[in-house]
């Protein structure tokens, strides 16, 4: 399966541990990802308040890039850039005078067809059943809190197909690999999201909200796929550690980092080590289950120092 | 010299809705061009598709029918099979010789006055700028149809 | 044959455009035309005198009237001629106002133009044949569909007029949603005490033919003539045996297996059940489906402790059939279920309000039945998770009612109000309990209502909200409800004990096949449709079966009886006839050209083609032609078009007549 990647800003940043996680585990899988030559900004967050043309033809630039580059599935693992993604081709198949004004702009023929798929769907693509299959550790021992924030599940047309509300999706496939997940009331609230550096105090408040409600139910970890919801809840847990008394830190792990935890995939490759929280405690539990001898308990163990 | 070519436009039309549309277009005095003649039928599905032939072998520069709109059949049904019958019978037209463009078909309910105005002036704008329609004609006359019908007429 | 023209010139309204008097000029000089004449208005009563006097002075065959649209005057001038003695079929319009004097300005372009009109009219009236008014007789009965209080209030009217009447209710007990409602709006008095005296009624009725667990299967006939088959579910009862004494259901060891319906799931009831104590009839029903003895072949309880052996496992599903004039549909609604739905359901529920999840979550109709003296908790208002009372209770309105992303665009019309008496009976009950109520937007409409409204609020202090919920969570034990005061500006967030959803009516699940077994239609929701939005709101497009209550739309109690009585009426004015007339313009086989390939049954949307066999006198079967049931055909001509050889001609509108105009064209 030749695959199209398109990793976007966050994950060449501050979601670098996405980056590497998801190409661990791609490799394991025996997938093909192939970054998208010359890509650039989809434009996410500050491109639609500024204009809407531009926020559609930088997308636009990058589909027209993946479709010359021959792929026919593009994988956008950051939730923004996906969600910006599948937003701008909508609007160039419905809405004719926007096509043609980015044609202009981008001086060519703009041409449908190809399937932008996030983190979610493309686990779901490669088949739950091939993911059981590969699976090395037991994950059983740990309880997560599947967290799907805002641009995973909305707009609910053009979003993942599953319910904007009380979406199952992200549970489903931790179930496969043989996790547990917690019912919880949180998976869609706001994190604070572009907040992030200008309203620290609401992010902080909001991410209190999850947090509290994700462990009210019993969660070890919150599993998100999207770089934002992470910075969210992963970094400003230490600011909630300050001004919260008694709040007690939850790790936050990419679905994917999750993923390869099970394909017994060292967790230093998976950039575990590069979280604010500790991840070492959720380890620890993990590591209380029966592991095959495959992999060596000691390595899970390595590296996890924060 | 010739004269200044005026379509002459036939159009069938069902007595419920479209019939009713053009009596509203009368009542709020919407002005339109005198070029068609209405025949009125009970529903579209009364309309056979010799009567479209016929009026071109009569004359007509352009045939329109125009009934209720899908789903509001006075008849239930008779406007879905109308539309059936035309999808097929458009297609022979151009087979017998007859310019399929000169037929036209819309749906206009009992208040779209208006829009029954916009379709009649639509037309017949359109098939002037066709010109007058000769070809069927022409053959009508080399082969001398009989009218039938007008054997028929019993004058006591 | 003799055809008079008379050209009107309605005062100015066609005489202005349309040169009248050269127009009947021209008229005289058409083939057959013995007399021409323009008159000012040719619908008064010297223009219809003139009429008839040419008619009789010139033995006139036919007349061709050129005036104003037919729609408007043909049968006026139909009734002059036949008062002169000619039939009133052999008169044709020619439409010289609303088709062209008033929607043209050039004279010589509007006159030449009525030339022509006349001139179709003329040659059109020349294939014209002599009718006679359809008459069919009318069976003086009535069936009802649905035994609700729209359904009761219809048989009721009907029988007391002194026509026979057969309701059909699909449940136990007739009774309908009403029976189930605590108290009514806007006067707040039981709803059992006013419905259950009716309930009665019409059991005792001498003229009604009650049939309860029984649903129509098949309606055959046409108006004043039906034939319905009726399937009578099986009891397991001897319905005639059964004193309704109750040990039944009381020995009955299924207790806790199946959910009430009338508790609308909120209590328990026994697999041989009367749905509630002042059912009608008061005969229980066995709940095979749940029942012991249908499992397992062993108990018998109910069969063991019936002193009248009235328990009848035996029984089967019967048919009967019923002739009657006409129908009434009084199917009503149902709520819409607002669980989230699975992925590849047409409607998307409301996953976020946990409806089926969270306990505490419930509908209108649940409260209803918690309200009710008669219900699960006695009247007390006590929450389904741990029968506490709740001290916080919010109720949401428009939930599935104009939302169309997640439910029907419609509004369901009752909810603003039997929200503020949800409202008002907990205040009633719990005073120191808060009532909190979001809303989009109040619609108060009808008598007393508004001020209903208003006493819930400033009388009761009930918090209404401007604004909807986007979410509902459980958390120890309370009900976080999030939502948004929209006058405010502000989120809100309310932890409540109990939230009550006002759910949208619906429209049965059953109901587009009931349509389709009566031939009338619906709309996209499964609401039945009315005949004419305005002026036939309780006919159908076919004759003979009018609308009662809720199946038609969202409607409250007076509404429904009110139409209830509308349909009722509509029926009594059927009965009023012994014979039916209608127009005689149908369609008729030519039996001597038909093959018999009944193309013609296909495309016909009444099922008024039949078929009919034509034997020798030594009764051998020669062959089997198409034939017209006179009382279905409505006359829309599909057959005749259709025909490939031409043996079905729709009498009024046939080939002769439509050639005859298209071939004046030629001459336009």
């Amino acid at each position: 399966m030749k695959l199209g990647y398109y990793p976007g800003c966050s994950l060449n940043g501050t979601a670098k541990e996405f980056n590497s996680s998801l190409k661990e585990v791609f490799s394991t899988l025996d997938i093909d990802l192939e970054e998208l030559n010359d890509w650039s900004c989809c434009g996410a967050t500050s491109a639609h308040v500024t204009s809407h043309l531009l926020s559609v033809a930088l997308p636009a630039r990058n589909l027209m890039l993946a479709k010359k580059q021959g792929f026919e599935d593009l994988l956008a693992p950051c939730a923004a850039c996906y969600s910006r993604l599948v937003s701008s081709q909508r609007e160039l198949k419905l809405d004719e005078k926007m096509r043609m004004e980015v044609e202009d702009i981008l001086e060519e023929k703009i041409t449908n067809g190809l399937h932008i798929i996030n983190l979610i769907q493309i686990f779901q693509k490669i088949g739950l059943d091939k993911l059981k299959e590969k699976k090395l550790v037991d994950i059983s021992k740990i309880k997560a809190a599947c967290y799907y924030g805002c641009l995973l599940v909305r707009p609910v047309d053009i979003a993942l197909p599953d319910d904007m509300e009380s979406p199952d999706s992200m549970e489903s496939i931790i179930k496969a690999v043989g996790g547990k997940t917690v019912d919880w009331n949180f998976k869609t609230e706001c994190c604070g999201a572009a907040h992030s550096i200008a309203h620290t105090d609401i992010v902080e408040k909001l991410c209190k909200g999850i947090i509290d409600n994700a462990e009210k139910h019993g969660a070890d970890v919150i599993i998100v796929a999207c770089p934002m919801c992470h910075s969210n809840l992963d970094m400003r847990q230490l600011n909630i550690m300050k001004h919260f008394e008694g709040h007690k830190p939850i790790p936050i792990l990419y679905l994917s980092q999750l993923i390869g935890l099970v394909l017994g995939i060292d967790e230093k490759k998976l950039g575990l080590g590069a979280h604010y929280i500790n991840t070492k405690p959720l380890l620890d539990k993990i590591k209380g289950a029966d592991i095959p001898k495959s992999v060596p308990i000691e390595k899970l163990q390595k590296g996890v120092e924060a | 010299m010739e004269e200044k070519f005026e379509p002459k436009i036939a159009a069938f039309v069902c007595n419920w809705c479209t019939y009713t549309g053009a009596d509203l277009a009368g009542t709020s005095r919407l002005k339109q061009e005198a070029n068609a003649r209405l025949i009125r039928v009970p529903c579209t599905g009364r309309i056979d598709p010799v009567f479209i032939i016929k009026a071109f072998e009569n004359g007509a520069d352009g045939v329109l029918i125009s009934g209720c709109h899908p789903g509001d059949c006075h008849y239930n049904a008779g406007n879905f099979h109308a539309r059936r019958r035309w999808i097929l019978f458009k297609n022979l037209l151009d087979f017998i010789g007859i310019d399929s463009s000169r037929l036209y078909f819309s749906w206009v309910s009992a208040s779209e006055g208006k829009k029954w105005v916009d379709i009649v002036d639509g037309v017949i704008d359109a098939v002037r700028i066709k010109g007058p329609f000769k070809q069927y004609k022409k053959m009508n006359k080399e082969i001398e149809i009989p009218v039938a019908v007008e054997e028929g007429v019993s004058v006591k | 044959m003799k055809i008079g023209v008379f050209v009107c010139h309605c005062g100015e309204n066609i005489g202005r455009t349309v040169n009248c008097p050269e127009v009947s000029k021209a008229c005289a000089s058409f083939p057959g035309v013995v007399h021409s004449e323009d008159y000012k208005y040719m619908c008064s009563d010297p223009g219809q005198n003139l009429i008839k006097q040419a008619i009789r002075e010139k033995h006139l065959d036919a007349v061709v009237v050129g005036s104003c649209s037919p729609h408007m005057h043909e049968k006026t001038f139909r009734k002059a001629c036949a008062s002169a003695g000619i039939n009133s079929y052999m008169v044709e319009i020619a439409n010289l106002r609303e088709h062209c004097s008033w929607i043209h300005e050039d004279i010589a372009e509007a006159t030449k133009k009525a030339i022509d009109l006349m001139r179709f009219a003329v040659e059109r009236v020349k294939f014209n044949h002599p009718l006679q008014t359809i008459k069919v007789p009318v069976t003086k009965r009535s069936l009802v569909i649905g035994g609700g209080i729209s359904g009761i209030q219809a048989a009721l009217d009907i029988a007391n007029a002194g026509f026979e009447v057969v309701l059909v209710e699909k449940e136990p007990s007739i009774g309908g949603h009403m029976s189930q409602l605590s108290e009514t709006f806007p006067t707040l008095d039981c709803s059992q005490c006013i419905l259950t005296p009716r309930m009665v009624e019409v059991y005792q009725h001498p003229k009604i033919k009650l049939l309860s667990y029984s649903e129509v299967e098949n309606v055959e006939g046409f108006i004043g003539n039906f034939k319905v088959t009726i399937r009578r579910k099986a009891k397991s009862v001897k319905e005639e045996l059964c004193t309704g004494c109750g040990l039944c259901a009381e020995k009955c060891p299924i207790k806790k297996k199946a959910l009430s319906e009338f508790d609308e799931g909120l209590s328990n009831r026994s697999a041989i059940y009367v749905p509630f104590p002042q059912a009608v009839p008061n005969v229980p029903v066995i709940d095979r489906s749940v029942c012991t003895y249908f499992k397992t072949g062993k108990c018998e309880m109910c069969k063991k402790v019936c002193g009248r052996e009235a328990i009848d496992f035996t029984q089967q599903d019967t048919f009967v059939t019923e002739d009657v004039g006409s129908i009434i549909v009084a199917t009503g609604y149902k709520l819409y279920s607002i669980e989230k739905k699975p992925e590849e359901s047409i409607y998307k529920g409301y996953g976020e309000y946990g409806y089926g999840k969270y306990k505490n979550v419930i509908n209108g109709l649940q409260f209803e039945r918690i309200a009710s003296a008669s219900g699960p908790t006695s009247g007390e208002i006590l929450r389904p998770s741990d029968k506490t009372e709740p001290k916080k209770i919010v109720f949401i309105q428009c939930v599935g009612s104009r939302d169309e992303s997640k439910g029907f665009s419609y509004c369901s019309k009752i909810c603003c109000m039997y929200t503020a008496k949800h409202a008002m009976l907990y205040k009633h009950k719990v005073h120191d309990g808060e009532a909190y109520v979001f809303y989009m937007d109040i619609r108060s409409g009808g008598k007393n209502y508004e001020e209903f409204v208003r006493r819930a609020i400033e009388e009761d202090h009930v918090n209404y909200i401007r604004g909807r919920v986007s979410k509902i969570y459980e958390e120890d034990g309370k009900l976080i409800v999030k939502g948004e005061d929209t006058l405010a500006g502000l989120p809100v967030v309310i932890e409540a004990d109990l939230v009550v959803l006002a759910t949208a009516m619906i429209a049965q699940q059953e109901a587009p096949k009931l349509a389709q077994t009566l031939n009338i239609s619906y709309d996209k929701y499964g609401y039945f449709q009315e005949a004419h939005p305005k002026l036939r709101p309780v006919e159908t497009n076919t004759g003979g079966v009018f609308l009662a209550g809720a199946c038609h739309s969202p409607r409250d109690i007076p509404e429904s009886v009110a139409m209830a009585s509308a349909a009722a009426a509509k029926s009594l004015v059927l009965f009023g006839a012994d014979m039916l007339e209608r127009e005689p313009i149908i369609a008729k086989v030519d039996e001597s050209t038909c093959a018999g390939c009944f193309y013609c049954q296909k495309v016909c949307a009444y099922n008024a083609i039949e078929k009919k066999e034509i034997r020798d006198r030594q009764g051998n079967l020669k062959k089997v032609v198409a034939f017209v049931n006179s009382g279905l055909c409505q006359g829309c001509g599909t057959c005749n078009a259709t025909c490939p050889s031409k043996s079905i001609e729709l009498i009024g509108f046939n080939d002769d007549q439509i050639f005859a105009q298209i071939n004046a064209f030629a001459e336009v």
